[in-house]
């Protein structure tokens, strides 16, 4: 009885656990978001940006002068102009330069290189088809091998010493260990495999306005920003804006999936004409601007082994990676780590040995790598180790499921020191796995397979077993740009008992407003309908880093529930001047404060707000309120079984995903519906991933996947249904137990995908096909070994 | 991603239409759902100086039947075909390729007719007329024309009908006798426009023989292509499965694809020969089933 | 050219460049932003908006196509201040995370639903598979226009009894 009003009390007061239906929804439904390209300010002006069709070519002229003569048209920028402002070249998040306006040369298709500014963006964009520029093409770096080899055209020769193209060299773990076990062992497996230049492609694309004062110096930028505190910091030592002064708004986002977290030349020339012309600019890039030229991700080229004693069991790992980060080095990821966090790729198995090996390489192609639900380069690593055990499955005539079982980290062994350096908080690997089995009911579908195997029928069930770290994380390891990776949350409570809830992180569509108001309601007993939550604006919000990397509930989620915990204590000094008792003797159970032994004779949290401004103890300050900068001890590992069942047609080599089981393990779940609609989300990103997404170019360094036509987003038809389970470990470090959620499945699944369709063709000798799979290079590997409908 | 700038004329009658046209000849362009020409518009791939809609001008709407035809106006919506359930045993072909056509928000818009004189050589219902044999009524303010879909195919976006033209009508004769027919499409995903695609439209005779065969391609040529050698093939014949796979390979003889990022020559030639196979066998079937 | 047409029951006459788009017509000419833009293909759907009950892509509509036509916009779904079965049904299931998609996916569920009242999941996934979500993944939005089909269909029955 007493458990059924504790729940029913959760269930109102919308604490930990109740999947709570979103606070957030009202605008959106109503079309009333309040999205970036919606902000319209007296006499704002419209920017087009004129970009480079050449993938390499110097610049030997550009002509404004019929695009300043269209009516309408109020300035023409160029690289030049920036010059003389010394703006013409940025820093970027990872310590490299880039060009904000070309000046000597174009280095990618769809580079930057002139911006109109016009009454309306149809004149902005009619005359920004006037600008003239001539061109001298080069020959174009297309791939990162052709970048490394001896003799190909250096792209960054305005740098001072860059001699080549590369970038960096990095490694972690352990090489002496690693040969030393690769010695002993008694099977190698190995796995050549390239993960493709993808792109995150949030439904809205990026842009901002800019409203520099001309009178009082203020700027506000309304921005398309996963971290506006941040990009304010770099605003401010990028154009030499006084941070004092800067503002910026990230209001309603359309998704953002890491495309958000770079500054990008667009919002650094409509912020410097807005200064110059001294009134506000918008720009907003379209979709075909968006897949050319802003953070893409992956293009990862991955080779490595693994060496396997006689009794089955992993002991060693080598991985090589070749990056292609295009042409400037703008990775969005801690500084200290020039490969994110790739060498979490021991991924789920206890490895005692492992070496990682990483570099970097320019190339004629738009900057990036690391965004797209990556977790800082987790989405390569998990791929890769998911896609290597499926090899060594085949390779040594054990099932996929059998393979991984005996060589998890074990429940007992967390927190369990990985051989690359990372401390796994809690993990129940086996437990996921046979959840996940019992939902697609395995034995029953292997017996399918092989019957349908026999009748040449092609039919494959993949598997995954990713672990994935997140929640970035220590300030003594964790930095961007310097900044250290905590976040925060301020948190007022008024009289009357509600409250407003200020935060560092920013949500695309997460549902902070909801999940974050729920922590408050499970530590300080308000409901979290009566606490509002705010995003966005640096100068109203706590300084943060922002949502990516899955962060926001490890990192900004503690700084809640710890802020919230300093109100309540606070609240325990004034319920003891209210109760005359002692204030070791006051208790706290869910909103109500009593003393010891008297548990009926309640002050609720709504009296100690009152009290907080109307009735307090000698010498406490006034008020009840706190704000809270938490630097998390670690990170946390979400981790997870994914299951796919595919059926192949011989003649088309078209795949159908016939089922995808997916098993959760993100520790505890604030709330319920909103865990599962990211994994949702992301499970679908997985499988665009897997099967149509690409960006590609030509030799001539054509970028073919820069629109809608090209780059194939999937479908509500085509999209499996997914049946979700869980379970729950949580996290023994975080406050409230949770670990992040929001990359898992876009981590996990592109390997469970790819390994079904491996898995339905492996009897036939075919090993690997990179993604995209798609049914051409499906319908290839068959022929290849005489198999046609 | 907008148009650059344009006349435009919205005329209530045909006439004033082809007026239009007449005298802006090469400049002026017609727009009739849109949901080819706005696309080309906005990528400025398409820069006419005089716009006219043909979207007022009645009676170019609708289908019916008449004098053994099924006569559709060319600005019937993609989804009038959708949901016209009255073709089905008739040119099931028609009702099986109208919903492939891109997306649904598309197809509310798009017409039979703009598409046709469209050609994109991907474009879906090139194939499916050929396969059934279909006139276009093409008018211009000196008079009409009616040309067979076989050789209005022209090349990319390239078709028989004159600058100065309006198309009006399909025509699809109503061939007596069982038929059956269906449309087989690769697309990667729903919207997308097809990799290779096959439509197929049979009419079998009171001896289970052939009478009639259509069989067209789409996405593997320059424009749509008309497998005469393959159709010839068929007619007269008792289907049977060696003469559906041989019928099948002179099919994909008849295409000419071109490597690209949906996939090789070989591939694309293959699938086509596949789509027409099993086509043919759902086709067969159809009219086997169906009565006379 | 002067541009009239009837948009949420209310007739507007706005001027307006032959060329210019439906979407910047309802969003620059009529200030209502609920319609969005997302890609420049005419791929992605998010500005959907009905036209005669219909959904279509209204960046691939001039605005002059809609001539003395009734288009409804996101805005004009509820009325009265009372939510419309469909807003109710995704709020209810989690139909929406950013937001962005929704506006156009609403428009389409309400009208597979007018249309067809007891849709399948078939038949709402081929709905709406002009329309592009980056969020969910789907699944929810089909939660959400079926929650709206049952209400709806309830509704109806109670009223007839």
């Amino acid at each position: 009885m007493a458990v059924d009003t504790q729940e029913a009390a959760r269930q109102a007061m919308g604490g930990i656990g109740v999947s709570l239906a979103r606070k957030e929804d009202a605008r959106f439904i109503h079309g009333q978001g309040h999205y970036v390209d919606d902000v319209v300010l007296p006499g704002m002006l419209h920017m087009a940006i004129v970009r480079s069709p050449h993938a390499h070519a110097r610049i030997r002229s550009i002509d404004t002068s019929a695009a300043s003569a269209v009516p309408g048209v109020i300035a023409v920028v160029t690289g030049e102009l920036l010059a003389q402002h010394k703006l013409a070249w940025m820093p970027t998040l990872s310590g490299d330069t880039q060009a904000v306006l070309a000046t000597d040369k174009v280095r990618f298709q769809g580079q930057e290189v002139a911006c109109v500014i016009a009454e309306t963006k149809y004149i902005a964009e009619d005359a920004a088809a006037l600008v003239s520029v001539d061109y001298e093409p080069l020959q174009a770096v297309t791939t990162p091998q052709q970048a490394i080899a001896p003799g190909a055209p250096v792209i960054r020769d305005e740098k001072e010493g860059q001699t080549d193209n590369k970038i960096y060299h990095w490694e972690a773990g352990d090489k002496d260990a690693t040969d030393a076990a690769f010695a002993r062992a008694a099977k190698v497996v190995s796995l050549s495999t390239f993960y493709p230049r993808c792109h995150p492609s949030p439904l809205e694309t990026c842009g901002c306005v800019a409203d520099v004062d001309p009178v009082t110096g203020n700027a506000t930028i309304y921005m398309t920003s996963q971290a506006p505190h941040a990009h304010r910091t770099l605003f401010a030592i990028v154009a030499g804006l006084p941070e004092e002064k800067i503002r910026i708004i990230s209001p309603d986002l359309g998704g953002g999936f890491g495309n958000k977290v770079p500054i990008y030349p667009g919002y650094v020339v409509a912020t410097a004409a807005s200064l110059l012309i001294g009134r506000p600019v918008k720009w907003i890039e379209d979709r075909t601007e968006n897949l050319i030229s802003t953070g893409f991700a992956r293009d990862y080229h991955m080779d490595g082994e693994v060496a396997i004693d006689a009794d089955g069991k992993f002991i060693g790992l080598r991985v090589h990676l070749l990056s292609d980060n295009g042409a400037f080095f703008a990775d969005a990821q801690p500084t200290r780590f020039k490969a994110g966090l790739f060498h979490i790729v021991t991924g789920s198995y206890d490895i005692p040995a492992a070496h990682i090996v990483a570099d970097g390489a320019y190339t004629n192609k738009a900057p990036g790598g690391v965004a797209y639900r990556c977790s800082f380069r987790v989405t390569e690593a998990s791929y890769f180790i998911e896609r290597l055990v499926e090899s060594a499955a085949v390779e040594t005539g054990v099932d996929p499921v059998a393979i991984r079982l005996k060589n998890f980290i074990q429940p007992e062994a967390f927190p369990y020191q990985s051989a690359s350096g990372f401390e796994y908080d809690s993990g129940d690997y086996p437990r996921a796995m046979q959840v996940a089995l019992d939902k697609l009911g395995y034995q029953e579908l292997r017996k399918e397979q092989a019957e349908k195997r026999a009748r040449g029928e092609l039919m494959g069930i993949g598997v995954a077993s990713f672990t994935e770290v997140v929640g970035a994380g220590k300030g003594k390891e964790y930095d961007i740009a310097g900044l250290r990776m905590f976040d925060s949350a301020e948190l007022r409570i008024h009289p009357t008992g509600k409250g407003i809830l200020k935060l560092g992180v920013k949500s695309q569509g997460q549902g902070h407003e909801t999940t974050f108001a729920q922590i408050v309601a499970e530590e300080l007993g308000i409901p979290a309908s009566d606490i509002e939550v705010r995003e966005g604006d640096t100068d109203n919000t706590p300084y943060g880093l922002g949502t990516y990397a899955s962060r926001s509930t490890p990192v900004g989620g503690a700084a809640t529930a710890m802020v919230s915990r300093k109100l309540r204590d606070k609240g325990k000094l004034i319920a003891a001047h209210l109760f005359e008792a002692d204030v070791a003797d006051i208790e706290f159970d869910h909103g109500k404060y009593f003393v010891k032994g008297s548990p009926d004779n309640v002050k609720t949290i709504q009296d100690i707000a009152f009290a907080a401004y109307t009735n307090l103890p000698d010498g406490l300050e006034a008020g009840l309120e706190g704000v809270t900068y938490y630097d998390p001890p670690n990170m946390t590992f979400p981790f997870g079984t994914y299951l796919v069942v595919v059926d192949i047609d011989k003649g088309t080599g078209q795949v159908k995903v016939r089922r995808m089981v997916a098993v959760d393990d993100c520790g505890v779940r604030i709330n319920p519906m909103i865990v599962e609609g990211q994994i949702c989300g992301g499970l679908t990103e997985g499988f665009g991933i897997a099967f149509m997404e690409l960006i590609t170019f030509d030799d001539e360094g054509n970028c073919i996947g820069s629109n809608f036509m090209d780059y194939l987003i999937p479908t509500a038809w085509e999209t499996p249904r997914f049946e979700l389970g869980e379970t729950v470990t949580p996290s023994p470090h975080h406050p409230i137990g949770a670990k992040g959620v929001g990359e898992s499945a876009t981590v996990g699944s592109p390997a469970a995908y790819v390994n079904a369709v491996i898995d339905a063709l492996a009897h036939l000798g075919i090993t690997n096909i990179d993604m995209p799979v798609t049914s051409d290079k499906v319908w290839a590997a068959l022929r290849s070994k005489g198999v046609t409908e | 991603m907008f148009p650059a700038a344009f006349d435009y004329m919205a005329p209530a009658t045909l006439e004033e239409a082809l007026g239009a046209l007449h005298q802006h000849g090469d400049d002026a362009k017609v727009l009739a759902g849109g949901q080819s020409l706005i696309p080309l518009l906005k990528l400025r791939f398409a820069t006419p100086v005089v716009l006219v809609d043909i979207g007022r001008i009645g009676r170019l709407e609708g289908i019916r039947r008449e004098n053994g035809h099924v006569r559709i106006g060319a600005r019937t919506r993609h989804r009038d075909v959708e949901s016209a359930a009255d073709l089905r045993g008739a040119l099931d072909v028609l009702l099986d390729a109208a919903p492939l056509i891109s997306d649904p928000l598309i197809r509310n818009m798009g017409t039979v007719g703009g598409s046709i004189c469209h050609a994109d050589p991907a474009g879906d219902w090139g194939a499916v007329m050929l396969a059934v044999g279909a006139e276009f009524v093409v008018r211009s303010s000196s008079g009409e024309r009616v040309l067979p879909a076989a050789g209005f195919f022209e090349g990319p976006f390239t078709t028989g009908l004159h600058a100065d033209e309006v198309m009006t009508e399909i025509r699809v004769p109503i061939t007596p006798g069982r038929s059956g027919g269906t449309y087989l499409k690769l697309e990667r995903k729903i919207g997308d426009f097809a990799s290779v695609a096959a439509a197929v439209h049979v009419v079998l005779g009171g001896d289970g023989r052939v009478a009639a065969a259509g069989i067209g391609l789409c996405a593997v040529g320059a424009q749509s292509i008309k497998a005469t050698a393959a159709e010839a093939a068929l007619v007269g014949q008792t289907p049977s499965d060696d003469v559906i796979a041989e019928v099948s390979r002179l099919a994909a003889g008849a295409a000419e694809p071109k490597a690209d990022i949906r996939g090789s020559a070989d591939y694309k030639r293959d699938v086509a020969r596949v789509f027409v196979q099993r086509g043919l066998h759902t086709a067969i079937n159809r009219a086997q089933g169906a009565t006379a | 050219m002067k541009i009239t047409l009837e948009i949420n029951g209310t007739e507007k006459s706005v001027e307006a460049e032959p060329r210019t788009l439906l979407v910047d017509f309802i969003r620059t000419k009529l200030g209502m932003t609920g319609t969005h833009i997302g890609c420049d293909t005419s791929n992605c759907g998010a500005c959907t908006v009905l036209l005669d009950g219909r959904p279509v892509k209204s960046c691939t509509l001039l605005a002059a196509q809609a001539e003395g036509r009734k288009v409804t916009t996101v805005e004009g779904l509820a009325t009265g201040g009372k939510l419309h079965a469909i807003q109710e049904g995704f709020h209810a299931e989690h139909g929406l995370q950013c937001g962005f998609c929704t506006p156009g996916m609403m428009l389409v569920g309400a009208a597979l639903i007018e249309s067809n009242p007891h849709p399948t999941e078939d038949e709402i996934r081929w709905a709406i598979s002009g329309n592009i979500c980056r969020c969910t993944g789907y699944m929810n939005i089909v939660k959400a226009i079926h929650h709206a089909a049952e209400a709806t269909a309830t509704q109806n029955t109670a009223g007839v009894a």
